[in-house]
């Protein structure tokens, strides 16, 4: 009796937190995407009314919707494999047992991870600087021209995927270092015997023992790459030709420039449906392979 | 090629590729430090100067003395600061209650709050941003720290390390008389150190590093938060390369230091929250 008292007082601090702070405002959030909650509402509430699923309706007929989606698709189909890709290959390097300054590697690549965010997305912005960038520069040594980075539509957004890349890859990678790990050397040892390459070991071991741990990184940096949001505000504004206008940066602009609060409130809602079915579909598929 | 030629090779090529992927990592941090000392307008040149021709310290002078860049660094430090102190308190209470105390309802919370992690938090933004207008919280300090104060993570993380703390330790201190109060703070807690250090260093980074929320409570330069106020900064200080170089080396350096001391804890915490899943 004393005990559970004691829980629930102890608990109640960080219960009332969450559900205050958290729990409350995503109902809000549920409730407030069917109002037309706007600049008027908020100075006098009289003004709101339900509006059903208007918002949600509106906003599937928003070509500046359906564009930030499509930016924000793009940035996660080719940047979540590129970021996986990079992370899985670093961990694979430092793995081996040839690594010389394994430390320091380790706490070098990973550097990036804990910048701020807001920081290095300022250098980024003048190292892809088109006349006066270190990138540009590097470039013209091997006779490209310099490329309008962050001013050209077609570079925008894969500016700011190698970003992401260069920021987060070091996250993942510490995970799979972990993961690879706590596979048995035995495994390799039996290939070794059996004749296996280097490349069947990684195919038909290593990869498959990741399985679990590929999943879960899957899944993390997917629902993370759908929230992209600072890096088009510092690196971009959105521009150009709105080609970095991520689906938070629209909620944000529609929410917080404008006070739509109600259509920016469908917004967030519809981000977290498209996440939830797409990490879903990938748990289904990797329990169907049997990975968790 | 023999045997001992190839492993050599093989050294050589997996050396050599860490090598470059260390200097991309660190190439852009090495090039914000140096150019943070370059004399104004020096980075702005073709070809671009990898060190200053004269180190000078008028870029940090002059990011201090006209942008109000040193209230933000005091913002960052007490806002970051306070967070981590009190969700470190909210969270360790909550993490031991929901592994050791035992109480009606607790597993099934315990899967709300685990449920509660697949809703971004951008979510809540917009209805609490209301919230915090009706409790007139938007453009201070609270307005930051008071969401921030328990997080699932924080709860998960400790919950996972205090489930190794014997039980017959507790029972012993109720025995002898101890109140619950006191068995936290006098058997638990000291128990609990390495998991409170991780969870310490993952908060206050996190917090240091935030942008989304502080940009949205805080609306006036004086209370900004270093990542807001750099932001706002780079947009009107295009040009000043050198400046916001500087700028950005105040904003990294304590982050990117507290993590050179503490790697170890920090590594840690990262791989007990990423089995969550």
């Amino acid at each position: 009796m004393r005990a559970s008292l004691a829980g629930w007082m102890f608990a109640a601090p960080a219960l009332v937190v969450l559900g205050v702070f958290f729990g409350l405002p995503v109902l809000a959030a549920l409730l407030l995407s069917l109002t037309d909650f706007d600049l008027y509402a908020l100075a006098d509430p009289d003004h709101l009314c339900f509006v059903a699923f208007d918002n949600y309706l509106e906003l599937l007929r928003t070509p500046m919707f359906w564009k930030a989606l499509g930016n924000t698709a793009y940035f996660v189909v080719v940047g979540v494999p590129l970021s996986i890709a990079a992370s899985l290959g670093a961990a694979l390097l430092l793995h081996s047992p040839l690594v010389r300054l394994r430390a320091f590697f380790r706490t070098a690549l990973f550097a990036p991870v804990v910048t701020t965010l807001v920081a290095v997305a300022v250098i980024w912005r003048y190292l892809f600087h088109t006349s006066y960038g270190l990138v540009n520069w590097a470039l013209g040594h091997v006779g490209i021209a310099p490329v309008d980075w962050l001013g050209d539509p077609r570079w925008a957004m894969p500016t700011i995927m190698l970003f992401a890349v260069w920021k987060n890859f070091g996250y993942n990678m510490v995970i799979f270092l972990a993961g690879l790990q706590a596979i048995p050397q035995d495994l390799y040892e039996a290939a070794r015997i059996d004749g296996a390459s280097r490349w069947q070991q990684f195919v038909h071991i290593t990869l498959p023992q990741l399985g679990p741990v590929l999943l879960v990184v899957g899944v993390i940096t997917i629902s993370g790459y759908f929230q992209l949001f600072a890096e088009p505000y510092v690196m971009t504004r959105g521009d150009p030709l709105q080609s970095t206008v991520s689906v938070l940066y629209y909620m944000f602009e529609e929410g917080f420039k404008w006070w739509n609060l109600g259509r920016a409130s469908a917004v967030a809602f519809l981000l977290f449906l498209i996440i939830l079915a797409v990490t879903t579909v990938l748990l289904r598929f990797g329990r169907r392979k049997a990975l968790v | 090629m023999s045997d001992v030629g190839r492993s050599r090779t093989h050294a050589w090529l997996v050396n050599g590729a860490l090598a470059v992927i260390a200097l991309l990592s660190l190439a852009p941090l090495a090039w914000m430090v140096s150019v943070s000392f370059m004399p104004r307008g020096e980075a702005s040149h073709f070809p671009p100067p990898f060190l200053p021709s004269m180190a000078t310290l008028d870029n940090y002078r002059a990011l201090f003395a006209t942008t109000g860049v040193a209230r933000n660094f005091a913002n960052s430090l007490l806002v970051s600061g306070a967070i981590t102190v009190l969700s470190l308190l909210v969270n360790t209470m909550a993490g031991y209650a929901f592994a050791k105390l035992r109480f009606a309802g607790r597993e099934r919370i315990f899967q709300l709050l685990l449920a509660a992690l697949v809703v971004p938090a951008q979510v809540a933004m917009l209805p609490l941003f209301l919230l915090m207008k009706q409790l007139g919280l938007v453009n201070s300090y609270w307005g930051v720290i008071v969401p921030a104060m328990a997080t699932v993570f924080g709860i998960f993380l400790v919950r996972q390390y205090a489930r190794s703390i014997p039980d017959e330790l507790i029972e012993a201190a109720r025995i002898d008389g101890a109140g619950e109060l006191r068995i936290f703070f006098q058997v638990v807690l000291p128990m609990l150190k390495p998991v409170l250090v991780t969870l310490a260093i993952f908060t206050f980074m996190g917090a240091w590093n935030d942008f989304m929320w502080p940009l949205i409570v805080l609306t006036d330069q004086a209370h900004y938060t270093l990542p807001v106020a750099l932001a706002t900064l780079s947009r009107e200080h295009i040009m000043d390369v050198e400046m916001m170089m500087a700028g950005a080396v105040v904003t990294v350096l304590p982050v990117l230091l507290l993590f050179l001391l503490l790697q170890r804890y920090y590594i840690q915490g990262l791989l007990l929250g990423s089995v969550k899943g």
